[in-house]
């Protein structure tokens, strides 16, 4: 529920205790596949099983885990049209027809971007998987049609080349940031 | 370095494969003995759940399973940049611009803005100096487009 809704972007770096960060760095690269993975996360950081089911749901009441879940690979699914459509939308429009786009199924991002005129005039991006490229441009259509006149122009640009894909490792650089706070 | 997008092969999936899939793209319950509360849910044996997912990941249907972290909710910098490469240069520009660790994901796309990532840094403060650095390292103009609204992150790819 907390990743379908219009989120302020303020940190809550600020409510995250040591103890929160050092689940965050057992955890991102994944959960143990375990009956009790919190017990597993805990002998892991030194806390009870308990203690980080509590500070994960927390987290997730917080936002901070959008959720605990399996990401599929899109390619060994047979997701291989992966477009990123891109749309001119009316900027007294946007917030409103945003929303509503991010409720058509198969849309998996969904955000508000900043126009670099004259070479880049598209402020919504909206993410899109098919089997193949007739259904990305077919759900492409439903897109157009939702955002009628408000929309003056779109394009959907494939992916051709995975160039580099390592994942975000946020919480380690700021493990290491607050450990070397602490020594000076 | 880079690799071709489609080099593994569609997974052949049974029927209890994707019932899984389906049900864990929506998450884990953060409960006590959660494995166990969702093989309840597709009545199964929790052993085999568990067994399920190991191969799932094994074999990279799943790319990961874990909790997924909002980065700026968690204090970092993120956003998603273009640039547009001349074809000739393409190949070593990717090289000059991969080697920047705040790089996390780029990829090739087909428009006259032929390359896209996302950088990630550990302050949102840091984002400019990287775009500037990169800027000055390629010598070609970074196109800077962080989100101003987020309408929407989940993916769940039905199976």
């Amino acid at each position: 529920m907390s990743d379908s809704t219009c989120l302020s972007e303020a940190p809550t770096d600020a409510v995250l205790d040591e103890r929160d960060r050092a689940i965050v760095l057992a955890t991102q690269s994944g959960l143990p596949l375990v009956s009790d993975p919190w017990a597993a996360v805990g002998e892991q950081v030194g806390m009870s099983a308990e203690e980080v089911r509590r500070r994960m749901a927390r987290m997730q009441e917080l936002g901070v885990i959008r959720r605990i879940a399996a990401v599929p690979n899109h390619y060994r699914l047979g997701y291989v049209a992966n477009g990123m459509t891109v749309w001119d939308v009316d900027d007294t429009h946007i917030d409103r027809l945003g929303r509503e786009v991010a409720r058509l199924p198969g849309v998996s991002h969904c955000y508000r971007r900043p126009r670099h005129l004259p070479e880049w005039p598209y402020n919504l991006f909206a993410m899109l998987h098919g089997r193949s490229r007739e259904e990305v441009e077919r759900q492409a259509e439903e897109l157009a049609a939702l955002l009628g006149d408000a929309c003056r122009s779109h394009r959907i640009l494939y992916s051709s080349r995975i160039l580099k894909k390592t994942g975000l490792r946020l919480a380690k650089r700021h493990a290491e940031t607050d450990r070397s706070a602490e020594k000076t | 370095m880079s690799a071709p997008m489609a080099k593994h092969d569609i997974a052949d999936l049974d029927v209890l494969d994707r019932r899984i899939i389906n049900r864990l793209q929506d998450g884990l319950p953060v409960v006590e003995a959660p494995f166990a509360a969702v093989a309840d849910e597709l009545a199964i044996d929790e052993q085999v759940l568990l067994e399920r997912l190991k191969a799932l990941k094994e074999n990279g249907v799943l790319s990961r399973f874990g909790p997924m972290y909002h980065a700026e909710r968690l204090g970092g910098g993120l956003t998603l940049a273009a640039m547009a490469i001349p074809e000739a240069r393409f190949d070593e520009i990717v090289e000059r611009v991969n080697t920047f660790p705040e790089v996390a994901h780029n990829y090739r796309r087909e428009h006259r803005l032929n390359m896209w990532f996302v950088l990630a840094t550990e302050t949102p403060e840091r984002i400019a100096e990287v775009i500037a650095a990169i800027e000055a390292d390629t010598g070609y103009p970074v196109y800077n487009m962080p989100k101003q609204e987020e309408f929407h992150v989940r993916l769940h790819l039905p199976v």
